[in-house]
């Protein structure tokens, strides 16, 4: 099923400066038991977010108005832990569409890229660059541009360029799907199979 | 140049390189429970194909299941829905499926290497990052998201770019109540969460020869806890004599046939490693972990550190999590309060740490106030601990054994613990909220666990020894 693509996006963003932000905290695991990928969105971060009566708990980001926007930016090593590709739905479920930190979980990365989510991993020393003028102005903008592989700080247009791999980014650009390509080369897997020594 | 274990393993099984991109990888053994698999499966409905090698994969339900009275339906609507899902699925596309009651059930780490499923030099991929666990047989095997457990049963393929490669060399014997847990915990406490993203793991040095199979798969298990791809160790004598004779072994001709090659299977001495660790295992005494990530741990006498210890730019995040644990920094370890012990998982589940456990606990009482669950992580475990006598001795020290699942390594069952309160588990997170919203949960090795159902506190396990 083909993905969402990604060419450029320009918004403000929603800052969490915590490290090793882990996928049991993204969504927690009683919240894993649907068999659809509907419906993440409204228990990310459930146990940050909520309270034991369902109420939201003053002072998280994500129920302060103050902030908004489809770009969240995390601390260092951010989605450690599990592999369960419910974080990443959850992510995507509630509208963002990029995530940046310093340091990404390897599935997580994975699995985000699976769900037309760009992960834009910048220096430690731009991450708080970005958390510090998200500080003085919750407004600030974030330019994200895959093509030319480049996160700006609107306000001050200070530019780091990331990483991603080409074959990633073409799927990201023209939201392809891996499974559409492996389907193609079932002639190649069928060769691998019938040549295969041990 | 030489080539290292992983590179012989990983190379064979690239079906085709994509410039500048990824590596497709050919899958041998694919496994299945029922938590990462729906939307998998409705995916491949929504295509309207079947999976490509069904025989490749086996299934069963683990994360979800009660470890009471498994015979009855699950109370749980979306548990029971969610395990009645995997079944009809993997009918459906004629997978093999061990569900509730059948004797191979359990949790599909302990699962795949007693059923001989798990053997050297296979890739092994399944929707769950301790997917790692079967790297102790010399596989290369590692957790993937529900996209790939699609991409897996389309095409028996996925897609990754080759990671880096990592030794980790612990040499020397180690000291008296010391397991396989403490090296792992000990090395994550070293290098933290991350330190070894990006890369494929080889754990290699006599401390690891050392370890029984259980021990080696304990060591595993826990490589995605540092960031690891992966984790495996080369197999030796001591492998090859575990899975002689299981159910999915090869047997006769073909037995010999794969033996030759897995003796093949070993890092070449001129191989090189983009990253070399040295430890002494002589250093590593029982861990505990203090904080809310696998890396926050430290030997079992010492006090938990000072807040100016801590790498600055950490601070904070390190005073959050010590504020939920409820622990103050600079204290000991040693005599905090423990509520409930849980003696389970994919990493310490294996009838070797119920031995360990009930050996230790055997004639003595456990503590009044402290909750215990012991919880087999497969059906074969359960029947192996009960032909050895082990829930008789469990029963007269005040325990119960339970039936198998994940149970409360995530919680995701009824085996919740409760907001504020303390586990010492045997599990492999301590995540906020892991064991149950509020819980709060100490890392440490079975013994240690066991020392603490016994007093009702952190507890040194060698003051017992």
């Amino acid at each position: 099923m083909p993905i969402d693509k990604f060419t450029t996006l320009r918004s403000s963003c929603i800052p969490m400066p915590i490290e090793n932000v882990d996928t049991d905290q993204i969504i927690p695991a009683r919240f894993l038991k649907a068999t659809s990928k509907e419906g993440f969105g409204d228990n990310l971060f459930r146990d940050w977010r909520y309270n034991k009566q369902n109420q939201p708990i003053q002072g998280f980001v994500l129920n302060d108005p103050t902030y908004s926007g489809s770009i969240l930016v995390g601390g260092k090593n951010f989605g450690s832990g599990s592999s369960r590709e419910h974080a990443a739905w959850a992510i995507h479920g509630y509208g963002f569409k990029v995530v940046v930190s310093s340091f990404f979980a390897d599935i997580f990365k994975n699995n985000a890229l699976n769900n037309g989510i760009l992960p834009v991993q910048v220096s430690a020393a731009f991450l708080e660059k970005i958390f510090k003028a998200v500080q003085v102005d919750p407004k600030t903008e974030l330019e994200v541009n895959l093509e030319k592989q480049q996160i700006t700080l609107v306000s001050s247009n200070e530019s780091e360029s990331f990483e991603i791999n080409p074959y990633k980014k073409e799927c990201l650009l023209n939201g392809y799907d891996d499974i559409d390509y492996l389907l193609s080369i079932r002639d190649k897997i069928e060769a691998f199979e019938a040549n295969r020594v041990n | 140049m030489g080539k290292t274990l992983f590179d012989k393993v990983w190379d064979s099984h690239v079906v085709t390189q994509i410039e500048g991109g990824p590596s497709v990888v050919y899958i041998d053994r694919h496994l299945i429970h029922e938590v990462t698999s729906p939307q998998a499966f409705a995916g491949l409905d929504e295509r309207g194909i079947k999976a490509f090698r069904p025989e490749n994969s086996v299934a069963t339900p683990d994360h979800n299941v009660p470890t009471v009275n498994q015979h009855l339906p699950i109370k749980d609507e979306l548990s029971r829905m969610q395990v009645n899902k995997l079944a009809e699925n993997t009918a459906k596309h004629g997978i093999r499926h061990y569900g509730l009651g059948h004797p191979n059930q359990g949790v599909v780490h302990v699962v795949g290497p007693e059923l001989g499923l798990t053997q050297p030099g296979m890739t092994i991929v399944c929707g769950d990052s301790h997917t790692s666990t079967h790297g102790a047989f010399g596989a290369v095997a590692f957790g993937i998201g529900t996209s790939e457990v699609e991409m897996v049963l389309a095409s028996q393929c996925i897609m990754q770019p080759k990671p880096k490669r990592m030794r980790i060399t612990i040499d020397g014997t180690l000291g008296k109540g010391v397991e396989a847990k403490d090296i792992i915990l000990y090395i994550i406490a070293k290098i933290s969460t991350g330190g070894a993203t990006g890369y494929f793991v080889e754990f290699a040095g006599s401390a690891i020869t050392g370890l029984t199979m259980e021990g080696r798969m304990t060591v595993c298990n826990m490589s995605i806890e540092m960031g690891a791809r992966g984790g495996h160790i080369a197999p030796d004598e001591v492998t090859f004599n575990y899975i002689k004779g299981r159910e999915f072994a090869p047997k006769g001709d073909a037995w010999d046939k794969k033996l030759a090659y897995w003796k093949t299977l070993k890092t070449d001495s001129d191989a090189v490693f983009d990253k070399e660790l040295k430890y002494r295992a002589a250093d590593i005494e029982p861990m505990i972990t203090y904080g809310t990530n696998p890396g926050m741990g430290t030997g079992i006498t010492q006090s938990i550190p000072a807040v100016e210890t801590i790498e600055e730019s950490a601070r904070g995040s390190y005073i959050k999590s010590l504020a939920y644990m409820g622990f103050e920094a600079g204290t000991p370890m040693i005599g905090k309060k423990v509520d409930y012990v849980f003696l389970g998982s994919c990493t310490n589940g294996r009838i070797e740490d119920l031995r360990a456990f009930t050996n230790f606990v055997k004639g003595k009482k456990k503590a009044d106030d402290v909750v215990v669950w012991i919880v087999p992580g497969s059906g074969q475990v359960e029947k192996q601990a009960k032909q050895e006598g082990l829930d008789k001795i469990l029963e007269e020290a005040g325990f119960e054994l339970r039936q198998p699942g994940c149970s409360s390594c995530l919680a995701m069952n009824d085996d919740k613990v409760p907001e504020g309160l303390y586990a010492v588990s045997t599990t492999n997170r301590n995540f906020e909220g892991r064991q149950g919203p509020g819980s709060r949960t100490l890392l440490a090795s079975p013994l240690t666990a066991a020392a603490a159902a016994l007093t009702g506190k952190v507890t040194d396990p060698r003051d017992f020894l």
